[in-house]
Order: structure tokens, then sequence, then C-alpha cells
């Protein structure tokens, strides 16, 4: 059998429904939520602010400090057991590393600037969620950002690349499946996460990266128009 | 805390009124409960009361039940204060705060019976259902407390099994099986600053608390959990007019249900 038609009939290079809307946790010095399909992610900035403990100080410049956590039900099996993972602790580190090209941190010494991204509902694409509600929550935070952050998921399924993959495609029972989630920066193009599961062959790379890029665009007017529309409802 | 503010509630409060300008038996507004507001879960449910926001899940597995009730199956309630929600909370294991307010949710459901856990057995001695709740503070804007309970009651009340065929639990199938749940009962904090008992407590006003009640009472008027907070002590007719105060509230807090 090949996947010549996605199970949900999106087009290959269609992402699910996505939802975006900043300033919704009213404590945080900035949010957001990014909302695509059924996976969910809130994200709140705080900072720049003091940073404990001090040894991590930085004379020099501030320093980006994520956290990307799973509510405890937040999964479609079992629940998940809070307080982090190896693999939450992974995804906090490539976040952080696709969050910081845009950032800049030299007007704060010996600060941090804290992102946490929380999953309250996940159905695969969840790191890629949390970097564009984490991006968006930064901007939103008001700090001096020289783009914003998009990311999408690109995959192989049955010989086939798509974007966006969704559960049952990410656990496609037959041939091989790769899953790709890239994080980019919309204006220069730049890649700022990259990571692979899965097979895929040396010269599909180029094409998996054009997906991304495409799809990145869509995603970051979307950003865009939600961050707008913040300001615009203030004026009201 | 901040004196001058601190200074500056209590004269608000001895000319009757609050910061944000509300009677003291007075909730803040809207209060909004989502029902299935999350669904990867059982059951769940998305509170907020004025600017704060909770969300509680419920995920179910099947366990071995405790020797001591072999034929009931039983609740744990969990609660995540996350940083996200308060510059003040901090990443790690749960704090005190957590923990207390887990454990006055838990005990509010457990009191009152709003659950049959002996409907919850599948096989005696071997199986039963557990109910793992949990409750997360999306923004806190001060009395999580009386949120989280309500989110946690609402939320089982949402709650469908999922299919189970003696061995697997198929969480993508969720069958219409829900809990009874009876009695209802709803937690309601009063604080004393100074002379003044007031509900609701705003994140100000929470840093102001001189003591604090929680009451869980449930539809009949019967109380089923109380726990006193804060650093000074309450009087007996502190106690008696908390009381009062809360069961009253906690009607108009069932309604939202």
């Amino acid at each position: 059998m090949t996947y010549s038609k996605r199970l949900d009939s999106r087009e290959f290079d269609e992402t699910r429904h996505i939802e975006a809307k900043v300033g919704i946790i009213k404590r945080a010095d900035g949010s957001a939520y990014f909302k695509i399909g059924n996976t969910w992610a809130y994200a709140a900035v705080y900072g720049p602010r003091n940073l404990h403990p001090k040894f991590l100080q930085d004379p020099q410049k501030g320093i980006l400090r994520c956290n990307y956590n799973m509510m405890p039900f937040s999964s479609s099996n079992e629940r998940v057991r809070p307080g982090g993972s190896r693999r939450s602790k992974e995804i906090s580190y490539v976040t952080e590393k696709a969050l910081l090209p845009v950032l800049d941190l030299n007007e704060y010494p010996n600060s941090v600037v804290d992102v946490f991204i929380e999953l309250p509902q996940t159905e695969a694409g969840s790191r890629c969620a949390g970097i564009c509600a984490a991006s968006m929550a930064l901007a939103d935070a008001g700090l001096t950002m020289k783009d914003l952050v998009a990311a999408v998921s690109v995959g192989k399924v049955d010989g086939k690349l798509l974007v966006d993959l969704d559960y049952s495609e990410e656990s496609w029972p037959d041939g091989d499946v790769a899953d790709i989630p890239v994080a980019m920066t919309p204006n220069t193009g730049q890649v700022t996460l990259l990571q692979m599961d899965g097979k895929i062959k040396k010269d599909e790379i180029s094409k998996v990266l054009d997906m991304a890029k495409k799809a990145c665009i869509r995603i970051y007017d979307i950003q865009k128009k939600a961050l707008k529309a913040k300001y615009n409802a203030d004026v009201k | 805390m901040n004196a001058e503010l601190r200074k500056s509630i209590m004269k608000l409060l001895k000319s009757g009124t609050r910061l944000d300008g509300r009677k003291f038996s007075e909730f803040r507004k809207p209060i909004e409960v989502q029902c299935n507001y999350i669904n990867t879960a059982e059951g769940s449910a998305r509170v907020k009361i004025g600017e704060t926001e909770v969300i509680a899940g419920v995920k179910m597995e099947v366990g071995k039940p405790y020797p001591d009730n072999p034929d009931e199956g039983t609740i744990i309630v969990g609660a995540e204060l996350l940083p996200m929600s308060n510059p003040e909370f901090e990443l790690g294991p749960p704090g005190i705060q957590a923990v207390e307010l887990a454990r006055v949710v838990d005990r509010g459901i457990r009191e009152s019976k709003t659950i049959d856990f002996k409907g919850l057995c599948i096989t005696p001695g071997e199986k039963v259902w557990l109910l793992l709740i949990d409750v997360i503070s999306v923004n806190d804007a001060g009395n999580l407390l009386d949120a989280a309970s309500l989110a946690a009651l609402a939320a089982l009340k949402s709650a469908r099994f999922p299919e189970y065929n003696g061995e697997k639990i198929d969480y993508k199938k969720k069958t219409d099986k829900e809990l009874e749940l009876r009695n209802l009962p709803i937690a309601i904090t009063v604080i004393k600053i100074g002379g003044s008992l007031i509900v609701d407590p705003d994140s100000e006003e929470e840093k102001a608390t001189d003591a604090r009640l929680t009451v869980t009472s449930m539809e009949d008027g019967t109380l089923c959990a109380m726990q006193k907070g804060g650093d000074a002590p309450l009087t007996k007719e502190d106690i008696e007019k908390m009381v009062e105060l809360a069961i009253e509230k906690g009607k108009e807090l069932r309604e939202c249900l």
C-alpha cells in the first residue's frame, strides 16, 4: 500500500488547522498559545529578571532558559508523570538553541529570560508547536528580536514526503517513517532546529527543507497576525 | 509584603470595600467552567475566576486495589503550580503550597463520598479503576484553591470511561459510561485581614492574609472538609462566620457546574 492520500484528507504540504493568540497569561511578561490540530502549546515568558543561582550568571549577557513540559493529562495514552523526563529535558535544550539566534541579550548581563512551554494536550508535533508559541511570547514580552522563529515537522510516510505529521502518520505501520522537526527564521531562511528520527535518502533533504520553509512562512504569517491582533484589540 | 499596600488594603476594608471595589462576600466575575476542555483526558475542565485560570484533567487507569479496601477503586490528586502561572513559582518537585492544594482538593472529593469507590471495582482484590486527577495553574491571580476544587469536580463530572477489554485500555475510544457524582462538594476559602473576612482573594489580598479557612460543603449544607491556613489564630466567632459564608458561597459556585 502506498500513502497516496492523507488520512485526514489534507494536501501533502498542508499543516493541520492552526490557531494562535498572544497575551493569554496575564501574570507573565509575554505569553501565547499555538494550537495545531489537537496539539496545543502555551508559552509564558518572564524576564529579563535576576538569575539565581548566581554561578549561572553571565556578566557579558543575559541567558535564555527554556522549559518544555507536558501536562499530566496531555497524552492520549497513560498519564504523564510530572517532573520532567529525559525527553522533556532534551526538547527544552534544543528549543533554547532554536530560539537563541533571534534574540539579543547583550543588554541584560547577569539576567535570565525564562520561557515556560506547557502542553495541555498533544498529538504529534509538540516541540514545533512549543517553539512557535515561545517565539510569539518572546515578541509579546517586548524583547528585541531579529526575526520570529517558526517550526514544523516534515515527514516521510511510506515513501511520501509530507508536512506536519499527525499521530497516525507518525506511527504508520508499513514502510519507512521519518519525522524531521525543523525550526526556521522565516525572513532569512536559516535553520535553528533540525532533528530526525527514521530513514531518509540524502537527495531528499533539499526537498524536506524546501517544504519546511514553505510551511514556516505560512506559520509566520499566522504568528504575525496574532501579534498584531493583540494591539488592534487594545486600541478598541 | 509591601507595607504600604497592606495598609491601603486594611484602610479600604475598614471603609467596607476592597482594592477592586468588590464587596467582602463577592467573587470576581466572570466565573467560567468549561467542561471537556482537553481531548486527551478522560475528563477535564477549565475554570476561570476573574483572571485566575486553572485546568483539571482526569486520566483513568486500571490498577490493583489497596489490600484494606479490595473492592474499591480510588482517586489520586496531583497539583502543579506551574512557573508559567506566577513569577514566584519555581520549577522542581511540588512545594508545600502545591501539596496542600492537592490534599485539600483530595479531601473534599474523598470525604464527601462524591464518587462511589465501590463502583470503580472491576474484579475484587485484583482490578479497580484509578482516577488520576491533576490540577494545573495557568494564571495565578489569587484563590487557586477554590478554582482548583471546582475544576476537579467539573472534570470528574465530564469524565467518560475509556474502553477496557479486561487486559488493555483503548484510550482512543471513550464509552458513554460516566461517574455518578453525589453531594457535589465545593471548597470556599475565606480569608481574614485585620478584623475583616473576605472571600475570593486576589493576589494582593492573599499576601496580606492574616488567617484563612477553606471550608468544603456539600449540596445539603453539610461540611466535609476544612483547612486552616495563615499565621494568625482565629476566634470561635470568626470560624462560625467563615463557615456560614463558605456554605452560602458554595451554593453560588455549585450553580456554575
